[in-house]
C-alpha cells in the first residue's frame, strides 16, 4: 500500500506558482530521493507535505495512508506519523533537548490515546538512541539547538526522528553542514530506521549522501515539476552532468 | 494567513471547551461566594479610619499611626509616571472594610471557622486542614486572608515550637505589640507613596512573621489572598522579620471573582532581614485580569520592599505576575548592611488588555553589596508590559555590583513591551551591568513545535516556559508546577 500519494500537486507561495503538477507515490519500505537545483521547489514540497502555513494548494491532492491530509494542521499530520527533519533546525531557548523530545513524544502518544511514558523509561530509550548517533548526555541537557554547530543541529534532527519513529520522514538537506564522519553516523541512524512499514523522502543537492543512504528511486525536480525519475544511477548521472540539460528544456 | 486563522479557530474551540469546563469562564478562580459580610459604608475619611481601628480593637498608638498616614495621604497625589492608563478612581465610592459576618467572634482554631468559608478555599485548591499537604512533599503553613480579615493560619503550634510567630496582622498587634511597633513602617514609611499612605491609613489585615535568631523555618509559609466582596478594596499589610542568622521562604497567592467593575488592591509588604538572615519571598499573582475587552479586573497597586538591615543579609523576590487589569508593583531591596545581597526574579505576563508596569529598585548603601535582577516580560493580545527598574549606588557603597537582565517576548503584533531602567552610580568602584533583549515567537518556532506534534497552545506554552526558565527555577517546588500551568492559562487565545 502506498504511504504517500501526491497527485497533480500545484502549490503557490505568495501567489507565485512554485510546484506545478507533482505526481509521486511512495510505498512502505521505500526511500525516494529528490534532487534539483536551487529554487526548483524542493523545500516547498517538504513544507507543503508537513502542512506549513503560507503554502497554498491550488490544485491536486496529498494522501497519507489513504487519507486526504491537505486540510490538516501540521500537528495532526505529525500525529499520523509524518516527520520533517528541518533544513535549518530551530533553536528554542530555555527548553532542553530532553524536554522537547519528551513533550513531543508524549504529544504523539496522547494523539494515539496512550498514556505519557514514565520519565526514567523514556530517558533510557533516548540515551540508547542518542548513543547510536554518538551524542552524549551533555547534548541532551543542552538547550534545543542553542549554540550547537551546524553538524550538531542536523544530528539532533535525526535524534528526534529516531526517537519519534515516524511512518514517513522527510529529510530536507540533512547532509548540508555535515562533515564526512558525521554524514556516516547520520546515515547509519537513518538506515537503521528503514523498514517495510516506513518510507522516506530525502531531499538533497548532492549525490554524496546517497552513497550512504541508498535510494530506491531518484527524482529530478526542476521548476516545480519532476522532470525525470530513475534509480540510484540517476543521481550519479546528475552529479556528473548537472541540471543544465533540464533547465534548457 | 491561513495557518493563523486555523490556529485561531482551533484556539477558539479550545477556549469554548475551557469555558464549558469552568461553567462560563476560563478564569477558573472567577466564582464569587455568597458569604454574608459586615461592610462599612463606602468612602475614605477620618471616621472610616477610626471605625476600622475600632473594629479591630486597636491600641491608641496604632490609631494615631493610621490617622497620621491618612492626613499625609490627603496631601499626596496619585502617581502618574507609570505607563498605565485608567479612568480616575473615585476613592470615595469604594468600601474599605468588609469581613465575613461569621468572623465577628474570631474563631480560635481552624475547626471553628465557618464551613462555608472553608469550602471557598477548598474550591480554590488551598489546603487548610493540616493533614492536607500542598502539591509536594513538604508542608506549607497557610494564612488565609478573605476580603479584609485573616480567616485562619495553619501549623501554628508546630511553628511555635521553633519560636516562629506566624499569624494574622491583627493578632500580632494584640499579641506581639513590641515587635509590630518596632518594625511597622520601618521599611515602607507611611508617606512613602500615595498607595502606601492609603494602605497605612486603612489596612485591615495581613500576615505577620517573625523568625527568631538562628532558626531555619522548617516549612514554607504562605498567605493566600482572596477578594470576594463587590466594590471592595483589599488593603493588607505583610510584615516579615528574619532575625540574625535565620531563614524563611514565604509564598503569596492571590485570586478574585470576576466582576465587571474594577477593584482596588493596595497592599504593603515589608521585609526586614537582620545580620546574615535570608528571606525568600515568592508571589504568584493571579488576580482577575478583566475580560478580553478589558472590562473589570483588579487594579493592583502594591508597595513591596525588603531591607537588608545588617551585614550579609539576603533578600530574594520572585514573582510570577499573570493577573490583574493593572499591575503597579516594584518589589525592592535596600542593601544597607555591608556584603548584603538582593535579588529580583520576575515573570510578568500580560494578555488581552492587561497593563503591567513592574520592576524593582536596588538601593546599594553598604559596601560590597550585590544585586541581581532577572526580568522576563511576555506580552500578548493588546496588552502593555513595562519593566521599570532602578539601580542606585550610594557614595559609600564601595565595591557594589549589580547585574540586570531584562528580556521581553512578544506574541502577536498588537502588544507592547518597554524597558525603562534608571541607573545611578555615585561611586567609581561600583560595577553595573544591564542586558536587555526583546524577541518575538517566530513562525518557524511555532511550525517546528507543531511539526513535532504540539498544538498551537502547547507550542506557545513550551516556548514561553523556555523563555521564563531562569525565573521558574527560582520558585519553590510547590509553586513551580502551578506557575507553569498558569503561564499557559494566561496566554490562552494569544496565538495569532
Amino acid at each position: 500500500m502506498s504511504l504517500i500519494e501526491i497527485k497533480d500537486l500545484h502549490v503557490n507561495v505568495n501567489g507565485e506558482p512554485i510546484l506545478r503538477g507533482i505526481n509521486l507515490v511512495i510505498k512502505g519500505g521505500e526511500v525516494h530521493a529528490i534532487m534539483g537545483p536551487n529554487g526548483s521547489g524542493k523545500s516547498t514540497l517538504s513544507y507543503v507535505l508537513a502542512g506549513r502555513d503560507g503554502y497554498e494548494i491550488t490544485k491536486g491532492s496529498i494522501a497519507f495512508m489513504g487519507q486526504d491530509i491537505a486540510a490538516l494542521p501540521p500537528e495532526a499530520r505529525a500525529h499520523l506519523g509524518m516527520f520533517l527533519a528541518f533544513q535549518y533546525p530551530i533553536e528554542v531557548a530555555g527548553i532542553t533537548n530532553m524536554t522537547l523530545l519528551k513533550t513531543s513524544y508524549d504529544a504523539l502518544r496522547k494523539a494515539r490515546g496512550e498514556e505519557a511514558m514514565n520519565s526514567a523509561q523514556f530517558l533510557r530509550l533516548v540515551r540508547e538512541k542518542a548513543a547510536a548517533l554518538q551524542m552524549n548526555d551533555d547534548m541532551l541537557k543542552r538547550q534545543l539547538n542553542v549554540g550547537f554547530s551546524g553538524g550538531e543541529k542536523k544530528r539532533n534532527e535525526i535524534l528526534q526522528m529516531v526517537v519519534l519513529e515516524p511512518r514517513f520522514a522527510i529529510l530536507d538537506e540533512t547532509d548540508s553542514g555535515l562533515d564526512i564522519d558525521a554524514l556516516q553516523i547520520v546515515a547509519e541512524g537513518v538506515n537503521a530506521m528503514r523498514s517495510p512499514e516506513r518510507a522516506m523522502l530525502v531531499i538533497t543537492h548532492y549525490q554524496r549522501l546517497l552513497d550512504f543512504i541508498r535510494p530506491d528511486y531518484v527524482h529530478v525536480l526542476v521548476a516545480g515539476q519532476l522532470v525525470e525519475s530513475g534509480d540510484a544511477a540517476l543521481a550519479l548521472k546528475l552529479e556528473a552532468e548537472g541540471y543544465a540539460a533540464y533547465q534548457n528544456v | 494567513m491561513s495557518e493563523i486563522n486555523e490556529a485561531k479557530s482551533s484556539i477558539s474551540r479550545e477556549t469554548v471547551a475551557h469555558v464549558n469546563r469552568f461553567g462560563g469562564e476560563h478564569y477558573q478562580y472567577g466564582f464569587s461566594s455568597d458569604i454574608e459580610a459586615d461592610r462599612i459604608p463606602p468612602g475614605l475619611n477620618e471616621e472610616v479610619v477610626r471605625l476600622i481601628s475600632a473594629k479591630k480593637d486597636e491600641p491608641q498608638w496604632l490609631l494615631d499611626w493610621r490617622l497620621d498616614a491618612y492626613e499625609r495621604w490627603q496631601t499626596m497625589a496619585e502617581p502618574d509616571w507609570a505607563y498605565v492608563d485608567y479612568p480616575p478612581i473615585d476613592y470615595q465610592s469604594l468600601c474599605y472594610y468588609a469581613a465575613p459576618r461569621s468572623m465577628e467572634n474570631a474563631p480560635k482554631t481552624m475547626d471553628e471557622v465557618d464551613p462555608e468559608l472553608l469550602r471557598v478555599y477548598k474550591k480554590l485548591g488551598i489546603p487548610l486542614a493540616e493533614q492536607e499537604v500542598l502539591a509536594g512533599v513538604r508542608k506549607v503553613a497557610v494564612d488565609v486572608v478573605f476580603d479584609s480579615v485573616s480567616v485562619g493560619t495553619t501549623f501554628r503550634e508546630e511553628l511555635a515550637t521553633h519560636g516562629i510567630i506566624f499569624c494574622s496582622f491583627s493578632e500580632a498587634v494584640r499579641e506581639h505589640p513590641a515587635l509590630v511597633r518596632k518594625y511597622l513602617g520601618s521599611v515602607v514609611p507611611k508617606s512613602d507613596n500615595y498607595f502606601a499612605a492609603m494602605n497605612s491609613a486603612v489596612f485591615s489585615d495581613g500576615s505577620f512573621v517573625y523568625i527568631p535568631k538562628g532558626v531555619r523555618c522548617p516549612m514554607e509559609l504562605s498567605t493566600y489572598f482572596r477578594i470576594n466582596e463587590a466594590n471592595t478594596g483589599q488593603f493588607e499589610r505583610t510584615l516579615v522579620i528574619a532575625d540574625k542568622g535565620s531563614y524563611v521562604s514565604y509564598l503569596e497567592g492571590c485570586t478574585a471573582p470576576m466582576r465587571d467593575e474594577n477593584q482596588l488592591h493596595a497592599a504593603v509588604v515589608e521585609l526586614v532581614a537582620l545580620e546574615e538572615a535570608e528571606i525568600k519571598y515568592s508571589t504568584v499573582q493571579n488576580w482577575y485580569p478583566g475580560d478580553e475587552n478589558g472590562k473589570g479586573g483588579i487594579y493592583n497597586f502594591v508597595t513591596k520592599r525588603g531591607d537588608c538591615r545588617e551585614a550579609r543579609a539576603h533578600i530574594s523576590w520572585t514573582q510570577v505576575e499573570t493577573g490583574s487589569a493593572i499591575t503597579w508593583k516594584y518589589p525592592s531591596c535596600i542593601l544597607r548592611g555591608d556584603n548584603s545581597t538582593g535579588e529580583f526574579y520576575s515573570i510578568a505576563i500580560s494578555n488581552n488588555r492587561q497593563q503591567v508596569d513592574s520592576g524593582t529598585k536596588m538601593l546599594h548603601l553598604g559596601r560590597n553589596t550585590k544585586s541581581k535582577i532577572i526580568s522576563k516580560g511576555v506580552s500578548a493580545g493588546h496588552s502593555s508590559n513595562v519593566y521599570r527598574g532602578q539601580v542606585n549606588m550610594h557614595p559609600k557603597a564601595k565595591g557594589a555590583r549589580n547585574f540586570t537582565q531584562c528580556d521581553s517576548l512578544l506574541i502577536g503584533d498588537k502588544c507592547a513591551a518597554h524597558t525603562v531602567p534608571y541607573i545611578e552610580s555615585k561611586n567609581k568602584s561600583a560595577i553595573i551591568e544591564h542586558e536587555a533583549s526583546s524577541s518575538k515567537i517566530s513562525e518557524d518556532q511555532l511550525f517546528f513545535c507543531r511539526q513535532r506534534g504540539l498544538d498551537p497552545e502547547e507550542a506557545v506554552s513550551l516556548i514561553v516556559n523556555g523563555f521564563c526558565r531562569e525565573v521558574l527555577q527560582e520558585l519553590p517546588m510547590e509553586f513551580a508546577v502551578e506557575a507553569q500551568a498558569l503561564l499557559s492559562l494566561s496566554l490562552e487565545g494569544s496565538v495569532g
